[in-house]
């Protein structure tokens, strides 16, 4: 069946098409040529509209163990946004730990049609997929976690060479299925472990020797050998400590000019200066961003309310377990891999320090000239839920709105930040790089995030409106694959997406001495360890995209 | 990845029964029977080996076709006021399964392992904790504290594979390892050592196990006490349990909920779980909660993320409610609030549903005896062994993929409940 969609205002950022009308056309869940006889079966009346890409999220935590450990923890929580069933929807709960089912169904109806579970420990994949395989209609993918799993730190004290490690990492990116590689607190959750309390870039893990900067070097080499399209995913050193602004230069320019996405770059991002020792360090970041081409980074925005943070972070959400409101909090330290920390927290906008996360993000967005290179993320749920991106939007998007909000908050934040006078506003094609174009190209999808003929047909269709939150709360059309499942704002059919992967190539024989190792040191066999393809097609709703690779080769 | 060696023998099968997931059993299938000949317990063993009797569903003690038994299941559910999903001794698909049908017929979900597991779930939601997994114990404890628990007895090889092994990775000598029971004494020598240092062994009553860990934090945190003794235990003999934990440098303190079987035993796994917080202001130390029996894992980790919380949720309001004393199943059956009982029993042919005068369903293990017959019952195959599937193990991380063994014809779990949803 070809369908048309016909007259849209076309916002296509990667064939450098802003707000022209065009026709759409679309058959078996691909976007294709105009017929020659011009005839099709179906016409979408979409002109006057808002037409753009589905949108992408490229970091939101959306499954696994700690996720599914913030939401057992928060019943309280779920009570205020319970989810009735439907004639087509599972019951569920939304807000700050949403069930599976309701976060891939407001996913939909905000017009995004994929997302990336960016902390997947290898150990835990398999209930990463298991619940991504649990969220409707959107896409997924993952980024795996590595840089405190002991197998890489006996590489690197050993000092095995960069093929070693490069085997390492495309073995454990297949056999985890993922699409990219994670590194949170490098060597940090590691040291953790042998009670180090903070590992800044260049100070040594107390039983390897290995420094943060040294496994940034080498998993950021390693990334780019192998040809993988994302580059390495760093959540840096000193997560939220006033002065990590300068670890943050350090990280950006200690790279030596390798692709590096450093994400929630809000919360790395402090000074110290001020009667609260506690500033903003977003001026001197974004000018990095803008001199270091090889960088990338997502923002981790901060909105005020209730939510709850969910990191591998074990040290750093240790050290602020003083903060978790309500009062409870976990750690775990997780089988020789990683960690993680779940502390459920409230952003208050009469707070010096939350008031000035708040102006740090938004003065990070709108200080980083190229919006190719930064993503619209509130670190889901970190930051805030995804559910507050339309308000996030309209922050972007609209100067008045900003300094609005901006002037019911901490007065002593307003004096330390200069939000007030930047001028800057979003446009429509700029959001739609943020949050398509680039961040498709980012992840590595090569059929996501445009409009061109061949890209899969997740097409998004608003209606303008100056009000930016209400235009993207509600989209007129969501099509996932071709198939409408959102008109005017509800949603009316359920798909299950694809989970996109990378498959690297790998020496085989790094398997005998991984073998080895799982056999004497961890408590599963390496054969078990490893997600089947069949796993993540399951009952036969799943299914598997192998994403391109760019070419590797050694540096 | 469990793999046929020969004809009939496979190595490296995951154990769904044992709650540490042990995956190096050895197993020969001759037609329709299983022997673990390689890295068997007496859980694993019971689990494995138990025969297959009746193949054929019942329905009021007539043998039926599997349609026919879903059929009259789906009726149940359309006349009742109030359906428990319970037992849910299943796998992965098992419990998403249970999970949609109680969305769709607004029933309440519970676990046969519930009344232990909520000690730990309670403790989560009030205050949390700081655990860790079975790796990181292999490879770095120092001090084992056992709390109230003969951890030998439900988890027979969990001294052998976490506490006891020939390697580590960071160089310790194992026989430097301490283990300290306070409670309960050990029923065997597991936690002896190989070269035969025994585990030490403070005694007291499971009763006074809430005075006794108090009184232990309290040390920890340089409390000074007037008593001399607590629980029949000499304070002296605590601090000096304190001062050990304080130097030790990665203590692990581990309990299996089930066994602290008193009153409100939840208020003291939280004041053991506040103990390790307290001691990792200076020092490491972390909890391992032992579980994971009869899918009680499996099951709570899909109710989390399909409804946002554990078992003992209800679905009645056509959303998800939680409840863990208002939806403990065996509170509502004592109380006769249940009209129609479904109870999955997949592993363990000795855990059957309680009496109730609730209509039963049984979906449970070929082998199965009954004294009352159900009103339906549907012999399910065993993941793992009769179909294939995926689980969790006690510590909520790590999940392991289950083979199909042999050919039983059984249906799984997932297939039963699914097509009473189908129907519904």
């Amino acid at each position: 069946m070809l369908m048309k969609l016909t007259g849209g205002r076309v916002y296509d950022p990667a064939q450098s098409v802003n707000n022209e009308v065009r026709d759409i056309y679309v058959r078996e869940g691909r976007i294709v040529k105009a017929p020659s006889d011009g005839q099709y079966d179906q016409e979408v009346d979409v002109r006057g509209k808002v037409v753009m890409a589905g949108a992408i999220d490229m970091h939101t935590h959306i499954g696994g163990g700690k996720v599914n450990i913030a939401r057992t923890m928060l019943p309280e929580d779920h009570a205020a946004d319970v989810v009735a069933r439907t004639e087509l929807m599972r019951s569920g709960c939304g807000h700050a730990a949403p069930s599976t089912l309701t976060a891939g169904y407001r996913y939909a109806e905000m017009g995004y049609t994929a997302g990336f579970e960016p902390a997947i420990l290898p150990i835990n994949a398999r209930q990463a997929h298991m619940e991504m395989h649990d969220t409707p209609i959107i896409d997924k993918g993952g980024y795996v976690m590595l840089g405190s799993d002991d197998y890489l730190l006996r590489m690197m004290a050993a000092n095995d060479d960069q093929e070693s490690i490069n085997n390492y990492v495309a073995w454990t990116i297949t056999h985890s299925q993922a699409i990219g590689v994670k590194v949170v607190n490098p060597g940090g959750i590691n040291a953790f472990k042998f009670n180090q309390r903070k590992l800044d870039l260049d100070e040594k893990n107390s039983f390897y020797g290995v420094t943060p900067r040294e496994i940034l070097l080498r998993l950021a080499r390693a990334v780019k050998e192998l040809g993988i399209p994302h580059p390495l995913h760093v959540h840096g050193c000193n997560l939220g400590v006033p002065g990590n602004m300068n670890t943050t230069l350090d990280t950006i320019t200690g790279i030596d000019g390798l692709p590096m996405h450093m994400t929630h770059i809000q919360f790395h991002s402090y000074g110290t200066e001020g009667d609260f020792k506690f500033s903003s360090g977003a001026a001197e970041i974004a000018e990095a961003i803008n001199r270091n081409k090889n960088i990338t980074v997502d923002v981790g925005q901060i909105l005020f309310g209730q939510t709850v943070t969910a990191s591998g972070d074990s040290m750093m959400q240790h050290a602020a377990h003083s903060h978790a409101h309500p009062n409870k909090w976990v750690t775990m330290d997780i089988e020789c891999d990683a960690g993680c920390g779940v502390l459920p927290f409230k952003y208050k906008d009469q707070s010096y320090v939350n008031a000035l996360q708040w102006m740090i993000g938004l003065e990070t967005f709108l200080l980083v000239d190229d919006p190719w290179r930064i993503f619209l993320t509130t670190d889901h749920p970190n930051g805030a839920p995804f559910t507050s991106y339309p308000h996030l939007i309209r922050l972007l998007m609209d100067k008045t709105f900003r300094n609005e909000t901006l002037s019911k908050l901490h007065p002593e934040a307003q004096k330390a930040s200069h939000l007030a006078s930047i001028d800057r506003e979003y446009s429509l094609y700029e959001i739609a790089i943020m949050t398509r174009a680039g961040a498709a190209k980012l992840v590595g999808l090569a059929d996501r995030g445009h409009l061109g003929v061949g890209g899969a047909a997740d097409i998004t269709v608003y209606t303008d409106d100056a009000d930016r939150e209400k235009m993207f709360s509600s989209p007129d059309y969501v099509f996932k694959d071709g198939r409408m499942v959102v008109e005017d704002g509800d949603l009316i059919d359920v798909t299950w997406g694809t989970t996109h992967v990378v498959k690297p190539e790998y020496d085989r024989s790094i398997e005998k001495s991984l073998k080895g190792y799982f056999d004497k040191y961890l408590t599963m066999k390496m054969g078990n360890f490893k997600i089947s393809d069949d796993e993540i097609v399951d009952d036969g709703r799943g299914s598997l995209t192998i994403q391109p690779l760019h070419k590797g080769g050694p540096i | 990845m469990t793999e046929r060696l020969d004809e009939g023998v496979w190595q490296e099968v995951p154990s769904p029964f044992c709650g540490i997931a042990s995956d190096d059993l050895t197993i020969s299938v001759t037609g329709l029977k299983l022997s673990v000949t390689e890295n068997g317990d007496p859980v694993t063993v019971k689990g494995f080996e138990a025969p297959i009797s009746e193949t054929a569903p019942r329905v009021d003690g007539q043998e039926t076709s599997l349609a026919k038994a879903v059929q009259r299941i789906a009726e149940l559910m359309r006349d009742s006021q109030q359906t428990v999903i319970s037992g849910l001794a299943t796998d992965l698909n098992g419990a998403r399964a249970a999970m949609a049908l109680a969305d769709k017929g607004r029933a309440t979900v519970d676990h046969m392992n519930s009344t232990g597991v909520f000690r730990n779930f309670l403790v989560l939601q009030d205050t949390g904790w700081m655990n860790t997994t079975l790796a990181e114990v292999k490879n770095r404890v120092d001090l084992l504290l056992v709390v109230g628990s003969d951890i030998e007895a439900g988890f027979p090889r969990f001294f052998e594979r976490m506490v006891w092994p020939k390697d580590t990775l960071f160089g310790q000598d194992i026989e430097s390892r301490d283990v300290i029971y306070l409670g309960k004494a050990p029923s065997g020598d597991a936690s002896t050592s190989p070269k035969g240092k025994k585990a030490q062994v403070i005694r007291c009553d499971d009763a006074d196990l809430p005075e006794v860990i108090s009184v232990l934090r309290a040390l920890i945190n340089g409390r000074e006490l007037q008593a001399e003794q607590v629980g029949g235990i000499a304070i002296s003999a605590l601090s000096d349990l304190a001062e050990r934990l304080k130097a030790a440098k990665y203590s692990v303190v581990t309990w299996s909920a089930a066994m602290l079987d008193f009153d409100h035993a939840e208020a003291t796994v939280q004041t053991l779980c506040e103990m390790v917080k307290d001691l990792n202001s200076e020092t490491r130390s972390s909890g391992l909660p032992l579980g994971g029996k009869d899918g009680d894992t499996t099951v709570n980790q899909v109710a989390a993320w399909q409804s946002g919380y554990p078992v003992r949720t209800n679905f009645n309001r056509g959303y998800p409610d939680y409840d863990p004393y208002l939806s403990d199943s065996l509170r509502m059956l004592a109380e006769d609030e249940v009209d129609t009982l479904i109870w999955v029993s997949s592993f363990d042919i000795d855990r059957l549903p309680p009496n109730s005068s609730a209509k039963t369903v049984v979906l449970g293990r070929s082998g199965m005896s009954f004294e009352q017959e159900p009103a339906v019952f549907i012999p399910v195959g065993t993941p793992g062994v009769d179909h294939a599937g995926r689980a969790f193990r006690t510590d909520s991380v790590v999940s392991i993929p289950l083979r199909q063994l042999r050919d039983s014809g059984l249906p799984s779990t997932f297939e039963v409940l699914s097509a009473v949803e189908q129907v519904l």
